[in-house]
């Protein structure tokens, strides 16, 4: 038995049963991160004396009887999450000797439960891309071929969990950033409802569609994570306030009765062979355990990719406008005065793609456009919202692909980023609605690359979607399946 | 879409960015290529549908006005490029 292959779940029986001690598995975990990392490229930053120190105090606290279900897991946070005292870049060079006055809400939640912190986790620049090629800190390798992308932007925290560089790892999502990973990776990955993972301490790409959310090896795990992390944060006035359920207690419910939506616009789109039958397996799947399939609309997906590049990069280009040079991050020391200092700081600190989406977002906002673009998204938004009720209305959940094609090449869609922005048509339209969804392993491509399906569930209906995907993983067993490293 | 190269370097400047010669005409196709995409949605009647800012609808949210303990001027100044004492440390403003 290697200490990293174990789940979250069986880890945590072996530290509370003193079988395995924290100490011995941060040292496990960190040594697979730093024999990986220099093919995978999947840490910014491996913090090798906070988690040998996290785990000693995790030791101490199992010895105590004081430890939770989290206690003594060596876990990674994609580089967006603020950690006090710990470098924090979000793969950009603007930030990049940055070290956080304080933390995220979800990293301090776990470290109240006790993890063991291994690192920082690499990913697309703030979080704008689809396959981690963005990255200040370079490209993240998908661990089933090196040659391919890994998926973003929470490459980084997908390719540790598929490499068993991590027992656990955070992304966000903000177009599909936790769930198109998690599927060219063979991970599990969990969009929350928006509002329901606190958003403080998350450097922010678009506040209004953006949320944290686990990525882990099998559903279990998801449910623990995502119990640990969620809740109300007086510090994020978007986090609602309702309770929290006990998301593992439903999980062996499973699926008899319930009734699962077909977004017939979804299978309009070209998809991979490869894709399309892992669908059709999914399908089957779900229908031998009991559950009912209905065809369902959701008229208004083809516009969703549209709506959701104007309102994120607007959003984004006003973020983004505190990084000035002046309170942190990158400052030019060549300039002249003020708006010099500011424009050459901005310039020579972002990266390519995050310039685009800055200007597009500008333009959109800017005097003239802002009605015909940014307004109309927004219109365009609540008939897409509305698509989503209606079919609940129908439905328990929606099954559909994660994406159009299994892992592509690093490099196949750098130069042209409309086709980089279309891979994300399956996932950007729950974003939009603001619902919670999650990409399950369910396949593998002809060379071999893993395949996830998404779970699209109701607003704050996260127990439907871990039950079904218990459910599928059971039946399955593909969640097991292992990169050759 | 056309999007100009005069178009690219007036946002760029509302922006806070400047492009270099080789990025100016690069990006007014890549826009022009996005922007056209994204007309599609003039396809759409949106008359009389309210925009949607916030997928979930909330209030205003208010909070005791309570003096809590804030993180203080040496670790908000920490990052800082340049600083001066207590102070942000910026190129002169006024002649």
């Amino acid at each position: 038995m290697n200490i990293f292959d174990l789940t979250v779940h069986e880890l945590s029986d072996k530290l509370q049963t003193r079988q395995i001690s924290a100490v011995e598995a941060a040292d496990a975990l960190l040594a697979r991160s730093e024999a990986l990392n220099p093919s995978l490229n999947s840490y910014i930053t491996i913090t090798r004396d906070q988690a040998l120190a996290d785990a000693r105090q995790a030791d101490e606290r199992i010895a105590a009887g004081t430890a939770t279900r989290l206690t003594g897991i060596p876990i990674a946070l994609k580089d967006i999450f603020l950690t006090e005292g710990i470098r924090t870049t979000c793969a950009s060079r603007i930030l990049d000797t940055f070290i956080p006055p304080y933390s995220a809400t979800s990293y301090e939640k776990l470290k109240a439960a006790g993890v063991t912190l291994l690192g920082k986790l690499n990913q697309d620049e703030f979080a704008m891309g689809s396959s981690n090629e963005s990255s200040a800190y370079g490209v993240c390798r998908n661990p089933w071929d090196t040659s391919c992308i890994p998926g973003g932007s929470s490459g980084g925290s997908a390719v540790a969990i598929a490499a068993r560089q991590a027992t656990a790892t955070l992304g966000t999502d903000t177009g599909g950033s936790i769930r198109q990973p998690a599927s060219h990776c063979g991970c599990v990955g969990l969009k929350p409802t928006y509002g329901r993972v606190s958003r403080y301490g998350v450097i922010a790409y678009a506040s209004s569609l953006d949320q944290v959310g686990p990525m882990t090896r099998d559903v279990t795990d998801c449910a623990i994570m995502l119990e640990a992390i969620a809740g109300y944060d007086p510090k994020d006035s978007t986090s609602v306030d309702t309770p929290v359920p006990d998301y593992q207690a439903g999980l062996a419910g499973g699926v008899a009765g319930l009734k699962i939506g077909l977004p017939v616009e979804y299978f309009r789109h070209a998809l991979s062979p490869d894709v399309q039958k892992a669908m059709d397996d999914a399908i089957a799947t779900y229908r031998s355990l009991g559950a009912e399939f209905v065809d369902v609309s959701l008229p208004h997906t083809d516009y969703a990719v549209a709506s959701y590049y104007l309102i994120a990069t607007a959003e984004a280009s006003s973020n983004l406008a505190r990084y000035e040079g002046v309170r942190f991050g990158h400052r030019s020391e060549s300039a002249e005065n003020l708006i010099d200092m500011m424009t050459r700081s901005r310039s020579e600190g972002f990266g390519t793609e995050v310039k685009r989406r800055i200007m597009l977002g500008t333009y959109a906002l800017s005097s003239g456009y802002y009605d015909a673009y940014y307004v109309k998204a927004q219109k365009v938004r609540t008939l897409i919202m509305n698509d989503f009720i209606n079919a609940f209305n129908e439905v328990d959940l929606l099954l559909t692909p994660v994406a159009p094609t299994p892992a592509f090449k690093i490099g196949e869609k750098i130069n042209d980023p409309l086709q980089m922005y279309l891979s994300d048509i399956f996932t950007i339209p729950v974003n939009l609605a603001g619902t919670c969804a999650m990409s399950l392993p369910a396949g593998v491509s002809g060379s071999s690359l893993p395949i996830g399906v998404q779970l699209i569930g109701k607003p704050f209906g996260e127990s439907t979607l871990l039950r079904a995907g218990y459910a599928f993983e059971q039946a399955t067993g593909w969640h097991t399946r292992k990169a050759e490293l | 879409m056309q999007i100009t190269v005069a178009t690219v370097e007036h946002i760029a400047k509302l922006a806070r960015l400047s492009l270099t010669a080789d990025e100016k005409p690069t990006f007014a196709s890549q826009m022009g290529a996005i922007l056209e995409y994204v007309e599609t949605l003039k396809e759409l009647n949106t008359d009389g549908v309210v925009p949607t800012s916030h997928a979930v609808p909330m209030e205003n949210a208010f909070r005791e006005d309570m003096v809590t303990p804030s993180i203080g001027v040496e670790k908000a100044l920490a990052n800082a490029p340049f600083r001066a004492g207590s102070f942000y440390l910026v190129p002169k403003v006024i002649e």
